[in-house]
């Protein structure tokens, strides 16, 4: 730290980091919030716990095995290279703790590893790990009052410590495979976080089954309302607040993207390619227009799908939300919040799949056709700065056949395939569902059962004094 | 008796690394929290399994699953 502009880029970088794990720590109280006004209200204790727990499961887990795959795994392993080293992510290693910077004691380690590690490996270790939990969340709120908790906290570990990252080793890393050789461009996570979530959250809908009562006899579905509007819609809103956080989380925010011709500071994005928070700022707000207008006329003035269209909005044009012109933006989170406002509809009637929030469509279809836009709008583009990594051979540019590729990868292969498979798993062993019962009764039967009986107690004991002499 | 690598906060700070206790001990300390972790979701799992089945066993008996559905519209109950 020797070096003052080298000094302050890093402290500066720190800081900036630490501000978005707080302004993401919002996505994660306004899916809490969200999911309990959904929740019918036998259930809310349970479907506010389940998804609080998302937190120590999956902290634990990506401290012990999900942020070194995110460094480790660019390459496959086995499509473009072997494991990557990547030491300061090892659980064990001295700096997956308090860490100076200074003389390193692991061998392993050099003076360089610390003095770049030291200060940004928590706090880029902690804005992924919000990443990751709001994956697991998204994948919570669509399975609510019927799903064991302890079947959903496997399914996020999977999901939020493994899949996940390494999909983001793979197609939102700047040296990743899908980048490399598929000209994959998802600047903000359209495919990375949300097809990925999409897919997983379908996966277990359907070995889940429906709520009871979904659907009638004749399979036609019931509308099962939410509980609570405005609880649902303040956690949307809560959502909007902590996804600027994440979109500044997707950018670092200060670096020389042009080494070896002069210095030229600027904020990039996740591949480290030039770009502004101004244009970012331009096209979260116009893609969150286009996809609360087109939610409100496609949905009639739903409150509840007017939010969501919003919120699939900014998902829809995530991927390529780092260099659209607003109104591109704009135009591109309208058309596909109504395709999948109506694709939501058409798969609950077609396959009985009872998704509670529509995670399936906002954030998964929403994220998948996010993805396929990058490719025919930004067609040409390189992929990431290959040159600037110290390519002498360019990698692959921005394609529609790149993409496509590479949403099915988020969505299908990624999401989908390991999380019907783990809850196919879950299911065998009769862990995924509660009982019959006590879907009916509610998952907080007991809490109710308990205050019911010491209410009737203290009734009591209030009785016998008021008919006891006084002393 | 010190825990740690720190003896005093003067001098270079160039040459200091890591400050938490134990520096040595990652190791097994990663061993314990592993432990930790897989044995919570043992114990979470056995524990959910045994509550809901005991739940599932009231519910089933006279007409406790009726009384239940009927209070989920009681305003008192929360």
């Amino acid at each position: 730290m020797s070096d003052g502009i080298t000094a302050l880029q890093v402290l500066f970088t720190e800081t900036y980091y630490w501000i978005t794990i707080v302004m993401m720590f919002l996505i994660h109280v306004g899916f809490c919030t969200y999911e309990v006004g959904v929740s019918r209200r036998k259930s809310h204790l349970a479907t506010l716990l389940k998804n609080t727990m998302v937190i120590p499961t999956v902290g634990v887990s990506f401290y012990l095995f999900g942020w070194w795959f995110y460094s480790s795994m660019v390459n496959g392993p086995g499509i473009t290279g072997g494991l990557v080293t990547a030491h300061f992510a090892e659980p064990w290693n001295e700096l997956m703790g308090a860490h100076m910077g200074g003389k390193p004691v692991n061998p392993n380690l050099t003076p360089a590893d610390t003095f770049l590690w030291a200060r940004l490996n928590g706090v880029f270790f902690g804005a992924f790990l919000l990443f990751s939990w709001t994956t697991a969340s998204i994948v919570s709120g669509s399975i609510i009052e019927r799903v064991k908790s302890g079947a959903f906290w496997l399914i996020a570990v999977m999901l939020g410590s493994v899949t996940w990252i390494i999909d983001a080793a793979w197609g939102w890393h700047p040296a990743g495979w899908m980048v490399q050789l598929l000209g994959y461009h998802d600047a903000y996570a359209s495919g990375v976080v949300h097809a990925i979530a999409g897919g997983t959250c379908l996966a277990v809908l359907i070995n889940l089954g429906p709520r009871i009562g979904k659907f009638r006899s004749d399979g036609s579905p019931r509308n099962i309302p939410p509980q609570n509007v405005w609880l649902v819609c303040i956690g949307l809103f809560l959502i909007y607040t902590g996804f600027w956080g994440f979109y500044a989380a997707c950018n670092i925010p200060i670096y020389d993207v042009q080494p070896g011709d002069g210095v030229f500071w600027s904020a990039t994005n996740i591949y480290l390619q030039a770009t502004t928070l101004s244009a970012i700022t331009f096209n979260f707000i116009m893609s969150l227009c286009g996809g609360l207008m087109a939610g409100y006329i496609v949905s009639k003035a739903d409150a509840y799908w007017t939010f969501s269209g919003g919120l699939a909005g900014v998902i829809a044009c995530s991927a390529g939300n780092d260099l659209y012109h607003p109104i591109q933006a704009m135009l591109i989170a309208a058309v596909i919040v109504v395709i999948i406002y109506k694709l939501h509809y058409w798969q609950e009637k077609r396959f009985k799949i009872d998704d509670a929030v529509g995670a399936v469509a906002v954030h998964g279809y929403a994220g998948f056709l996010g993805v396929v836009a990058v490719g025919f709008v930004l067609w040409g583009y390189p992929a990431s700065p290959d040159a600037l990594l110290g390519h002498a051979t360019p990698w692959a540019r921005v394609t529609p056949w790149g993409q496509f590729a590479g949403a099915i990868i988020m969505f299908w292969v990624l999401g989908f395939i390991p999380g019907y498979v783990l809850s196919w798993i879950l299911k065998q062993f009769n862990l995924l569902r509660v009982p019959r019962e006590v879907e009916l009764a509610g998952l907080d039967y007991h809490v109710f059962e308990t205050m019911v009986q010491e209410d009737q107690e203290i009734q009591t004991v209030l009785k016998e004094a008021r008919l006891a002499p006084a002393e | 008796m010190n825990t740690g690598n720190i003896t005093d906060w003067n001098g270079n700070m160039m040459d200091i690394g890591p400050i938490y206790p134990f520096v040595g001990w990652e190791v097994p300390m990663v061993i314990i929290a592993f432990i930790f972790w897989i044995g919570w979701h043992y114990l979470q799992i056995q524990m959910e399994n045994r509550q809901l089945e005991a739940e599932a066993q009231k519910l089933r008996q006279g007409d406790n699953l009726q009384k239940a559905i009927a209070a989920e519209h009681n305003p008192e109950r929360m």
